[in-house]
């Protein structure tokens, strides 16, 4: 699949609530694209009707914003085609407004090598509806012991660095992680859980986890490993990303650590700032993810540490599962939720709650991941490329696990009602979806 | 014996004791004494249940549970099927839905089901067409159990009500403890649990007990000392340190055993570990141990459980059909 529109091929899209939250802009306006870039922006282009070569969308009057970038995505492929392709996440992906997915490395085989990261662009430029970028693991086989050829995965193409759901448990093999990371300035994006301590617990401990008699993981589990990776960055100079974080403990750790001036960021994922361990009610397995969904407590403090900036991205930490894999006794099942396509409408709770701005929300959706990433797309700017949104903040819907796109129906918010739905999912110029085409 | 009473007993299947209100617990333990009678008659045979099918479906090895519920099932004249799932070279989990399906197919009225991990016997209830009994899931639940301990004690005690019971042992793996601590929180009895804190769930005091770590403590003013067998099985890693240590601070013994009422009744749910958490000595003592009546009243309260749910959902079917 070639992506993009041509170059001089240009569309106009007017009649917009420009959301741009790299350059702080939230007003009405326009956007002319002319092939895979924006060509111009502002809230006065077009005061004398917008040029006659190019094609018109009309907003309607709905948020356009740069498509949204997600940073943490498990696609099945290589080797779990059955749950997920390449190829079916990224439809998946454009129905939610993503136009950008950061993808896992923990496939099978897992990408730790150059000609791995090469396949999975390949496979991406030839499959995919939206862009697809590699991460490749830290260590070979996300095995946690040797580190991967880090520089010459970056030079193939790997935008970072993550063992996907594995954690280093080794300290030593973790600072030299970070340390041989820092030669070439790369982003370690780690999954923080104490693996020893963790056991084989398979949700949140505490008197839920009692309750229906599962073994339960402490949140102690995540905070260790953060407080840990902390102290290792302040040894190596590392640039460090904490990923979907789920402990008041832990971003607290992160918040600390900002104020001393380390150079770290975390994510967190919509399902821990929207949910809490009451959402595995009598041993819902599509509710078992890792981390696993904390107490109350926690939550609340996940969304406070979204206001006050401690946490960079939102991403949606996007796991298909089979249903063979799902309908297990809950120790049993497999982790994960899918995402894709609920990151939105979920993130969108901060802003109609009244945690966020419109634009706060949409910023960590977009600019600030591709600023940890070193990414051109996320910003509405002459030149940026053509990656675009529009969506209804408020449009109400409830969550149908059966009717999304992806292979995979785990859904830990399947049933919910949200409100915010994507319209139009725009990737270099071209539109990859449409609601009224997909309705 | 030979006018049957019915009782009205509302639920499908018993998974667990959670969603039994104290009127359901009383009807079956009411039920469930008329039993205890027969059970000691030459002629123990009823036909309530005659043309009806109970399979025993164990994916985990257990003699007296599965012996008593197959007498249980035999007493009542119902024709029934024992599997044993465990030790087959299929992995567990996978065959869990085709086995229960495979086994609905064969229209069993009621599965007697026990497995090792928690909420499985829920999983495999909302396959089947028929009625589920949990036999024993994991460290979740294990409702006859209970029901049993609560007869036991009824028969030597006018009323749980206000009783202090003391849960000592492997809190921790026990579904044991779990049903038990609500259903005598249900019928109005204090709990106590009593176990060094790697034994002990975090936040088991949310489930209303008070939390001891010393014998002499948990056990003063008791009326009830229920051991629970160190499971050793579900342990990876060390919980304590030897079973001679354990022993020492939490074994039932004379000594430890003389804090409580000088009455109070000694259980245990069994197999019991002699010289790990309780001493032969106390163990089989005719005054105050209740462990061998428990075996007894085992058979009853599964006949009773048995016939409620096989009879109020013919009941249920009849009416339907109506």
């Amino acid at each position: 699949m070639t992506k993009g529109a041509r170059s001089g091929q240009r569309t106009a899209y007017i009649n917009a609530r420009l959301l741009d939250p790299a350059n702080g802009l939230d007003e009405a306006g326009a956007l002319l694209t002319d092939g895979a870039v924006i060509a111009d922006i502002g809230p006065r282009l077009f005061a004398e009707g917008p040029p006659e070569d190019a094609a018109v969308v009309d907003c309607g009057g709905l948020c356009l914003s740069p498509g949204l970038i997600d940073m943490r995505v498990f696609l099945g492929e290589p080797g779990a085609e059955h749950k997920e392709t390449i190829a079916s996440g990224s439809q998946a992906a454009a129905a939610g407004g993503v136009t950008t997915i950061i993808a896992t490395p923990d496939t099978d085989p897992v990408i730790d090598n150059p000609a791995l990261v090469e396949f999975v662009i390949r496979q991406a430029q030839d499959t995919a509806a939206i862009n697809v970028l590699p991460m490749a693991s830290i260590t070979k086989g996300c095995e946690g012991a040797e580190i991967a050829e880090m520089g010459m995965l970056a030079a193939a193409g790997a935008v970072a660095f993550t063992d996907g759901q594995r954690t280093i448990g080794d300290a030593s093999v973790m600072r030299r992680a970070l340390a041989y990371a820092s030669t070439f300035d790369l982003l370690i994006d780690h999954h923080a859980e104490e693996p020893d301590l963790a056991g084989d617990g398979c949700m949140n401990d505490g008197e839920v986890a009692t309750r229906l008699g599962l073994a339960g993981i402490p949140a102690a589990a995540e905070t260790i490993i953060v407080e840990r990776d902390l102290r290792l960055v302040e040894l190596t100079g590392a640039r460090y990303h904490a990923a979907g974080l789920s402990t008041a403990g832990a971003v607290a750790a992160i918040r600390e650590a900002k104020k001393r001036g380390l150079w770290v960021t975390c994510a967190i994922a919509p399902h821990h700032f929207a949910l809490n361990e009451l959402g595995i009610g009598d041993y819902r397995t599509f509710a078992k993810i890792s981390p696993p969904l904390r107490s109350e407590n926690d939550r609340q403090a996940m969304v406070d540490a979204l206001k006050d900036g401690t946490i960079d991205v939102i991403s949606s930490a996007h796991t298909p599962e089979d249903t063979e894999s799902k309908r297990q006794p809950f120790a049993r099942a497999a982790y994960g939720t899918v995402g894709l396509e609920t990151l939105l409408p979920v993130a969108m709770e901060l802003y109609h709650r009244g945690h966020l701005t419109l634009l706060e929300v949409i910023g960590r959706l977009t600019a600030r991941p591709a600023d940890l990433l070193g990414l051109a797309c996320g910003r509405l700017e002459r030149g940026a490329p053509a990656d675009l949104l529009t969506f209804d903040p408020d449009m109400p819907w409830r969550i149908d696990a059966e009717a999304l796109r992806s292979k995979a129906k785990n859904s830990a918010f399947d049933g919910h009602p949200v409100q915010g739905r994507a319209i139009r999912t725009i990737v270099a110029g071209e539109q990859v979806y449409s609601a009224m085409d997909a309705a | 014996m030979d006018a049957p009473r019915t009782i009205d007993f509302p639920h499908r299947h018993l998974l667990d004791i959670e969603g039994l209100s104290a009127q359901d617990i009383s009807a079956l333990l009411s039920l469930s004494e008329t039993y205890v009678e027969l059970s000691r008659r030459t002629e123990k045979k009823l036909s309530h249940l005659r043309g009806r099918t109970q399979i025993n479906l164990f994916f985990e090895t257990s003699t007296r549970t599965r012996t008593s519920f197959e007498l249980a099932g035999k007493r009542l004249g119902a024709d029934v099927i024992n599997m044993s799932v465990e030790g087959s070279a299929i992995k567990k989990g996978e065959t869990l839905i085709d086995t229960a399906m495979t086994l609905n197919a064969m229209q069993p009225d009621v599965m007697v089901v026990r497995h090792h991990d928690s909420g499985a016997v829920d999983l495999l209830a909302q396959k089947v067409q028929g009625s589920v009994i949990n036999a024993g899931d994991g460290s979740h639940a294990h409702p006859t159990q209970a029901l049993l301990d609560a007869l036991t004690i009824l028969r030597r005690r006018k009323t749980l009500a206000g009783l202090l019971v003391a849960i000592c042992g492997d809190v921790l793996h026990s579904r044991v403890a779990r049903s038990n601590i609500l259903l005598f929180n249900t019928m109005g009895a204090r709990v106590r649990v009593v176990a060094p804190p790697t034994l002990l769930p975090t936040a088991v005091e949310r489930l209303g007990v008070e939390v001891h770590h010393d014998m002499r403590t948990g056990l003063k003013d008791a009326d009830i000392v229920m051991m629970l067998r160190l499971q050793t099985e579900r342990m990876q890693g060390s919980f304590v340190p030897s079973p001679r240590e354990y022993f020492h601070f939490y074994g039932l013994d004379r000594q430890k055993l003389a804090c409580a009422k000088d009455d109070a009744l000694i259980m245990h749910p069994g197999p019991m570990n002699r010289g790990v958490e309780i001493d032969t000595d106390v163990a089989d003592d005719i005054d105050r141990s209740v462990i061998r009546e428990q075996v007894e009243m085992g058979v009853a309260v599964r006949m009773a459980c048995l016939d409620a749910l096989m009879r109020s959902n013919a009941a249920a079917r009849a009416e339907r059909a109506a």
